[in-house]
């Protein structure tokens, strides 16, 4: 029974940062109906801006997590407005195409100023978990779990609750009509991208805590935050949290039945079984017709 | 000369690599980004038949390129129900998948630590261990590839593939059964890249999971993309310019993953750079050309040329 609970125990906590990067790609694909592959080295460059901060300048972590939010917000703008604005009218690989030619310039640059070693600002000592349900939990996975609890609720509210929020939501439901009523659908795309950016760099954060910066951990993540958006309905919010949590969960307990080393294929095959059974997700999303051909 | 033979070599094999992918991407419009794991089937495989199972090169080239071949297939059956972009991200999904295989079956592959001692291929008890007799090897394969693909896509095969790219429902409604024909193109790839990965895996002679990640596949794209989506011409000069745009870095005195980053930062810069200036590459055409395309004079220059070349094949 404890290794179940702490297999559940680890998935949440693995699905709750998933969640959070699925946001970002979920709010993009409900504006623009494309995939920003480059989402993922977006949460890559956060965790290694926030251990700059921590290990050289000597900021508290939590601050350092803020700073980094907001640098990789002005990021996640930069990279709209330069490499995917241009093409918005182009056919549908095109930006696909930049955008992953992007993530593996941002890869290349990181390793040109860091260096190929692995990189960790684990700052404080590593203590000894608590027991819940059987489950050990460390006051890090405890932190991760508030944070992302926090900043959902932070999404939550300012998508339900302010002008803008409602300005985003009709954006996503129909640009052509929102631009009609007098939405700068260009700034609000700015927007997104932005909020997207900043909660990817708030999960790099969490995930660099917990474990090692390399300039290549953003693919795999960005690869299950994907899987993780598609499960719950690509462009439906509620359901990248709902597909974070899945994907954590079914990844963590999977380890059971297979060999560890497979854990991060298992992400690759949900999604491919996804796409073609159900392609709209738990939650739906999107019609059904825009990922599925003829 | 070795030198200059070792980097025509590889000019050969992303030559193979470039125009099979091409054969997908620009004829068809299937962006693939699993072409480096066909390239690893086949490499693993030709590799495995050869040292551990002794089956004599040739063969073993056929077979890894037939496995390749039905891995594509395999992808192809379900994932071609797919619209664009999720197919690409479902065909990246599987080379993924592929490259976890490669790493964590170690009874079969050793995982990680790759396959040492690759023998040279022996062609009627003649090994080609010296680097020029491996270049006119690799050479006439890549011909033979390039005139197969050429003859391919020139023939009432190829318009249709044409068709289905710039108008499915259109090729859909003459009768084009456009499953099977994106299964053949698919496929075919595939079984090129194969052939590819044995090349390498032979040349080499050591292989391991690093060698196919979706750098290499990124690479490939590039390549096809500079060349020109849908010309077979460019993906030959595309795959040129790549392997030897960089070469200059390597007698800088730099360590070695500084080098690889910079590599990287050339090529992903070139291709955004193509996309969102320049989509239909040196001599491409439909797939990616925008409205606004105008005839430069390079390209004047190449199609030129190529009309030429052409004369005389």
């Amino acid at each position: 029974m404890a290794i179940i609970s702490q297999l559940i125990a680890n998935g949440l906590i693995a699905g709750s940062i998933y969640a959070l990067v699925a946001l970002g790609y979920t709010m993009v694909y409900g504006i623009l109906e494309f995939i920003n592959f480059a989402h993922g080295e977006v949460l890559m460059i956060g965790a290694y801006i926030a251990y700059s901060l921590v290990v050289f300048v000597g900021l508290p972590i939590w601050l350092a997590m803020l700073l980094s939010m907001l640098l990789s917000a002005g990021i996640g703008i930069i990279i709209e407005r330069l490499a995917y604005r241009p093409l918005r009218n182009a056919n549908r690989l095109s930006p696909l195409i930049t955008a992953i030619a992007l993530s593996i310039f941002l890869q290349s640059v990181i390793l040109l100023i860091y260096g190929a070693d692995i990189r960790t600002f684990r700052t404080q000592e590593i203590t000894k978990g608590h027991t819940i349900l059987g489950a050990v939990i460390t006051d890090h996975q405890l932190l991760i779990i508030a944070t992302t609890i926090t900043l959902m609720l932070v999404l939550y509210l300012f998508v339900t609750r302010t002008k803008l929020g409602t300005a985003m939501r009709a954006a996503a439901d129909n640009r052509n009509l929102a631009t009609m009523i007098g939405i700068n659908t260009n700034r609000i795309i700015a927007i997104v991208f932005a909020i997207g950016s900043a909660l990817a760099a708030a999960a790099g954060v969490l995930v660099g805590v917990e474990q090692n910066l390399e300039p290549t951990m953003g693919v795999t993540l960005g690869v299950k935050a994907f899987t993780a958006a598609v499960i719950g309905g690509i462009g439906n919010i509620y359901g990248a949290a709902l597909g974070g949590l899945a994907i954590g969960l079914i990844e963590n307990i999977g380890i059971w039945f297979i060999p560890s080393g497979y854990k991060d294929a298992i992400a690759f095959f949900i999604l491919v079984i996804m796409l073609l059974f159900r392609p709209r997700g738990i939650l739906g999303g999107k019609k059904e017709e825009d990922i599925r051909r003829a | 000369m070795g030198y200059v033979d070792h980097l025509l070599i590889l000019v050969c094999i992303y030559i193979i690599l470039s125009v099979s992918l091409n054969l997908i991407t620009g004829y068809v419009g299937l962006l693939n980004l699993g072409h480096a794991a066909f390239f690893g089937i086949g490499a693993y495989a030709s590799a495995l038949l050869v040292k551990v199972v002794g089956v004599p090169w040739p063969a073993a080239l056929v077979l890894g390129a037939i496995l390749a071949g039905i891995a594509g297939l395999l992808i192809g059956i379900p994932c071609l129900r797919l619209r664009g972009d999720y197919l690409a991200i479902a065909t990246l999904g599987f080379g993924e998948i592929i490259r976890a295989v490669m790493k964590n079956w170690t009874s079969l592959t050793r995982g990680p630590r790759g396959i040492p001692g690759i023998p040279k291929p022996e062609l009627f008890g003649y090994a080609f261990t010296d680097n020029g007799a491996y270049l006119a090897l690799s050479f006439v394969i890549m011909l033979l590839v390039v005139f197969i693909v050429w003859r391919m896509v020139a023939s009432p095969f190829g318009r249709v593939l044409r068709a289905i790219r710039e108008d499915e429902i259109g090729a859909m409604t003459l009768g084009k059964n456009i499953v099977k024909y994106k299964l053949i193109a698919l496929s075919t790839g595939a079984f090129f890249a194969g052939i590819a990965g044995s090349l390498y895996a032979h040349y080499i002679t050591f292989i391991d999971p690093s060698s196919f990640t979706l750098l290499e596949t990124v690479l490939i794209v590039s390549m096809a993309v500079l060349g020109g989506l849908g010309s077979i011409t460019g993906s030959v000069i595309g795959a040129v310019i790549l392997i030897l745009l960089p070469e200059p870095l390597r007698f800088l005195d730099l360590p070695s993953y500084v080098k690889a980053a910079m590599r990287q930062i050339i090529y992903s810069i070139i291709l955004i750079l193509l996309i969102i200036f320049r989509p239909e590459g040196l001599l491409g055409e439909g797939a990616m050309r925008t409205s606004t395309m105008r005839t430069s004079k390079v390209r004047a220059w190449l199609l030129r040329i190529q009309e030429k070349v052409m004369r005389y094949v």
